[in-house]
């Protein structure tokens, strides 16, 4: 039997802000326990929360890059509950008026072809601290230095239909957040977390099935492997004659299993009511257009303008804008130099190369977009060879020196002098006496491997284009001067 | 000469002189504190002793009580609940900070309701306090322990805390003067909050001009509370004229109906007379949606307490209680053993109707009406201060009840707060102030009401009313 | 009008714990005071906007400027229980 697969992902990002959300603690990662903390974001009696700036225009730039609607006017909710990581009992969260509505992302879809993925809301509200589980000893420890963290909560519709389509909406939505710059979005380090709400229904059904929702995913793949299981567990419920129980499931990611999550320590009449401690929040039209103006071009326009104005594939352009600096990076050579996709095929090929082995990107190496032209005029004009312009960039990579003394220092200067190329050539012509007997004979392909003898020769610097010219010439004439 | 019966003002002017010094007025107050406090039983806990340098170009270095809601620093502070026990706060609250810096001399934390539960103040976890103008009486609630203690004599002026009507009716049982500001006046960062939507800090004094002069330290715009107003704060002294002419006094008809204790109706027809003889123009007038304000109270503020008081859980500070058995997870089992613990029975009570008010399929019959009522209260005193400047009323429908004798019964508690709660639930400032006493000798309150950010209204009335009659200046024997 | 599974159900809810003998008193005293809040309903509110804030304002941030926080020491003088920089609880079951 078959069955469609529905999915829906409520993503939580944390906001890259200076402080916390409701008070001014330093949001950061990485600190001993507690100690980021203060009245606010403990929870202490008497302590109020103030509303970060800060973090409402990156909620309202995501939103904007989501083709959300900005909500005029908007309040915080408080979500009631007990748990030893939320510090007042209640989280400060958004219920009826979320900052953001009604969005959409293009993603590519199953079918190949572009498919919209509808965002219900994204709304604002803070994390929770973390809670560390010491078996041993029976207890459990809690730092709060994660508490007030700001979080937007990006809610889809349920509109993607495969594990496959959830993956490429997560990629493309960090994607897309990366060029905002207003979160880290790293999942393992849990500054973009995704729950999963996934059923199954026989295809044409309008009602969808029973869900579960889907939790503890910590990497991308995990969230494919995690809907992938759920959707065989829940085939297998349903062909087995039994129903789907609607629950919260854990990923494991060591067994590749979800568990369900029947933990009673949890209640789920959350007595949402607003926050009377924070003041309506109203946004104008002006400021949302103002807003609109500062976005940065967003990686999908960037690479229907990369193939139009530069004549690049669309792969290349797609390449090109997963980093929003690279791209800047390659409109940078573009501007110094007219063949753009030569410059494509370098940054994409072996500048890229080099830098996945730095682990660094090329904005962030001392690689300077003058540099990567200059090569590749060098290149053009025989000053350097192909192969060894390679080594060339490694070395301005590891130095930051510039290609000209590269080549100079390291002697790699391409040989295109016709009389010492003559040499080179008739030397391998003379020392294979065998293989020009072969072409002689009519195998014409062997010439690429004296060729190649004669580059090893020159130790790379050879102008392979004129060597080739040369030996063909010689041996036409013969390398005793005979013709044949 | 002695210095503990006096005004803040008037020692003020003593310490300008160099007639007195800060730690001599300590000194008398903390004898004061030793004779009678046994009997009274105001504080939730007496401070260490202040450090007296450092005070001479102070322009406040006069003894204060503090409720035992307001944060201070390194000082343990419950809310007089067991579930608070040992909590020390690691800061101080706003109003703590500025009267810090204005010198003052923390002389105690003042005993109150649990968590500002009640108005009597006998459902605090150290004992009731008693009212020092009837000690078989409460002094009201829940600052009842600010109000006995200025009362008494054992502290020259307090902060108190009013979510609906707390500092004015035990003000009015206790003889004194009781200001709520508008909400957003004074920053209720620090203040452990009850209902965070009506909570408002205020002074408790012996007479209008110290009202006046605390008002003014303590209010004003800080940037960590995002629901105090960044307005000026006016120089309330300048309020301080008795001079009331064409001023129009409106007179609710709402606030004049049956359980209106005779001896107050009369007490407070005669201050209005006192008004008038002074050149107010005395109105009529109707606050038709005042029978529903004590059941709107009830909604609201149940449901924001039972909110604000969830962080007493266990987990961080405070009391923790684990019970021997298991019941269903530990944590859960800590959380509802703490809780069962540490609350009383009225703070339970409170929770439990604030809970059922959100619960699901609850919410829109009675949270959601309540604010909506809410609405039509705010309203008519937005139309009533169209035609007046001000609103007299009594404070409380009755004086000082004896101790017990609404415990069993919370509804009629709840009903004392009757002409006190309008103003919480529109925001407005109000101020209660003496306006005679009962035929056994007990004080009462006459209630004064303006519109949003009007207290100098509130002063000037208050001020002539007090020239013209002095009860204030009556001292209670204990 | 209001049951004591309600009561039962509020409580836990509000995470206390309820004895038996709680229980009868509770719903009583709730009932009486639910009865008085019904007064509400003789009024119609259908068209009144609700009152969530007295003052009309709007707009309150904060700039994203840090702020000292509390040192770990400050902020575990209040802890119940501590341990390796950490508030310590009860052992919570995922």
């Amino acid at each position: 039997m078959i069955f469609e697969t529905v999915i829906g992902l409520e993503v939580h990002l944390q906001l890259r802000t200076n402080t916390k959300i409701f008070c001014g603690c330093a949001n950061q990662f990485g600190e001993s326990p507690n100690t980021r903390t203060c009245p606010v974001c403990l929870g202490l009696p008497g302590s109020l929360p103030v509303f970060n700036a800060k973090a409402l225009e990156y909620a309202l730039k995501t939103g904007l890059a989501l083709n959300c609607e900005i909500n005029p006017q908007f309040k915080f909710d408080r979500k009631n509950y007990f748990y030893p990581d939320l510090t007042k009992a209640y989280q400060i969260s958004q219920f009826d008026q979320p900052v953001c509505r009604q969005g959409e992302l293009i993603i590519p879809g199953d079918g190949g072809a572009a498919k919209k993925i509808r965002i219900n809301r994204a709304h604002l509200e803070e994390d929770a601290g973390k809670l560390i589980h010491d078996d041993a000893r029976n207890c459990s420890l809690a730092d709060y230095n994660r508490a007030g963290t700001p979080l937007l909560e990006i809610v889809t519709e349920p509109d993607l239909r495969s594990s496959q389509e959830a993956y490429e909406y997560l990629r493309i939505l960090k994607l897309t957040l990366s060029y905002l710059d207003v979160s880290d979005c790293d999942m393992e380090k849990g500054s973009l977390r995704c729950d999963a709400n996934v059923s199954i229904r026989a295809p044409g059904d309008a009602k969808l099935g029973t869900k579960t929702e889907l939790k503890n995913m910590n990497s991308f793949k995990a969230v494919k492997a995690a809907i992938d299981y759920e959707v065989n567990r829940q085939r297998a419920v349903i062909l087995g004659g039994q129903r789907v129980v609607q629950e919260t499931r854990l990923w494991d990611e060591n067994k590749a299993m979800t568990f369900s999550m029947r933990s009673k320590e949890e209640a789920h009449d959350y007595r949402y009511f607003p926050e009377p401690d924070l003041p309506l929040v109203t946004v104008p039209e002006e400021v949302v257009e103002e807003m609109r103006q500062t976005l940065p071009e967003l990686p999908q326009a960037k690479m229907e303008r990369f193939t139009q104005t530069y004549g690049i594939s669309v792969y290349d352009a797609g390449v090109l804008a997963q980093d929003r600096l690279t791209a800047g990076f390659f409109e940078q050579c573009a501007a110094l130099y007219p063949e753009a996709k030569k410059i494509c095929n370098w940054l994409n090929g072996d500048v890229l190369k080099e830098m996945n082995e730095r682990k660094i990107t090329v904005a962030a190496s001392t690689l300077q977009p003058e540099d990567l032209v200059d090569l590749i005029r060098k290149i053009e004009e025989g000053a350097v060879s192909q192969l060894k312009a390679k080594d060339v960039l490694k070395i301005m990579l590891d130095s930051g020196k510039n290609c000209s003394a590269i080549i100079a220092e390291q002697g790699w200067g391409q040989v295109s002098n016709d009389e010492e190329l003559l040499k080179i050539a008739q030397q391998a012509l003379a020392d294979n006496p065998a293989t020009v007997a072969q072409i002689r004979e009519g195998k014409l392909s062997a010439i690429g491997f004296l060729v190649g003898q004669a580059m090893q020769k020159s130790g790379g610097k050879a102008n392979p284009k004129k060597i080739k010219e040369l030996i063909e010439k010689n041996l036409q004439a013969g390398a005793d001067g005979k013709p044949f | 000469m002695n210095l503990h019966t006096l005004t803040a003002h008037a020692l003020q002017e003593l310490l300008l002189n160099r007639q007195v010094s800060p730690a001599d007025i300590y000194r008398a107050v903390r004898g004061q504190i030793d004779l009678v406090e046994k009997k009274v039983g105001a504080f939730a806990r007496l401070a260490p002793a202040p450090d007296f340098n450092g005070l001479a170009d102070k322009p406040f270095p006069i003894p204060v009580a503090l409720k035992d809601n307001l944060c201070i620093s390194g000082q343990e502070t419950t809310c007089a609940s067991k579930i608070l026990t040992g909590f020390r706060p690691p800061y101080d609250a706003t109003v703590v900070r500025r009267l810090k810096e204005a010198g003052a001399l923390i002389i105690g934390q003042a005993n109150m309701d649990e968590f500002a539960f009640g108005s009597s103040t006998e459902s605090s976890c150290y004992g009731p306090t008693k009212n020092p103008w009837d000690l078989t009486r409460v002094p009201g609630g829940s600052s009842g322990g600010a109000a006995a203690a200025v009362a008494a004599h054992e502290t020259i002026w307090a902060l108190g805390s009013d979510t609906g009507g707390s500092i004015r009716q035990p003000a009015a049982f206790c003889g004194i003067v009781g200001l709520k500001p508008t909400y957003g006046r004074v920053s209720r960062y620090g203040l452990i909050a009850f209902a965070s939507s009506l909570d408002q800090i205020g002074p408790m004094t012996k007479d209008v001009t110290d009202a006046a002069r605390l008002l003014k330290i303590i209010a004003g715009h800080d940037p960590l509370d995002a629901t105090s107003v960044d307005l000026p704060v006016p120089d309330y002294t300048q309020s301080l004229r008795c001079e009331v002419k064409g001023m129009r006094v409106g007179i609710p008809r709402e606030y004049f109906i049956a359980g209106l204790d005779p001896e107050v109706a009369e007490a407070v027809t005669a201050a209005i007379a006192v008004l008038k003889k002074q050149g107010a123009q005395i109105v009529d007038i109707s606050l038709p949606h005042t029978p529903y304000a004590v059941a709107t109270y009830y909604i609201v503020a149940t449901a924001e307490a039972s909110s604000n008081l969830g962080r007493y859980d266990g987990v961080r500070y405070g009391r923790r209680v684990r019970p021997p058995e298991i019941r269903q997870t530990p944590i859960i089992d800590m959380f509802e053993e703490t809780r069962d613990q540490g609350f009383g029975e009225e703070a339970k009570r409170r929770i439990m109707l604030g809970t059922y008010a959100l619960s699901a399929g609850y919410y829109d019959a009675y949270y959601l009406k309540g604010l909506k009522v809410r609405t039509l209260i705010k309203r008519d005193f937005d139309q009533a201060f169209q035609t007046v400047d001000a609103i007299v009323t009594p404070t409380a429908p009755t004086t000082a009840f004896k101790i017990g004798e609404k415990t069993a019964d919370p509804l009629s508690m709840y009903l004392s707060d009757i002409y006190t709660i309008s103003a919480n639930l529109s925001g407005i400032p109000a101020i209660s102030l003496p306006c005679g006493f009962s035929q056994a000798g007990l004080p009462i309150g006459l209630q004064i009401m303006a519109k949003p950010f009007a207290e100098e209204t509130l002063f000037r009335v208050a001020f002539a009313y007090e020239q013209a009659t002095g009860w204030h200046k009556r001292v209670c024997q204990i | 009008m209001i049951t004591d599974q309600d009561v039962r159900y509020v409580a836990a809810l509000s995470r206390i714990h309820l004895r038996e003998e709680e229980v009868d008193r509770l719903r009583k005293n709730l009932e009486d005071i639910l009865r008085y809040i019904e007064k509400l309903n003789q009024l119609d509110v259908s068209a009144v906007e609700p009152t969530n804030h007295v003052l009309p304002l709007k707009n309150v941030l904060r700039p994203d400027d840090a702020r000292p926080s509390l040192t770990q020491e400050e902020a575990l003088s209040i802890a119940v229980e501590k341990s390796q920089g950490a508030f310590k609880v009860p052992k919570v079951i995922e």
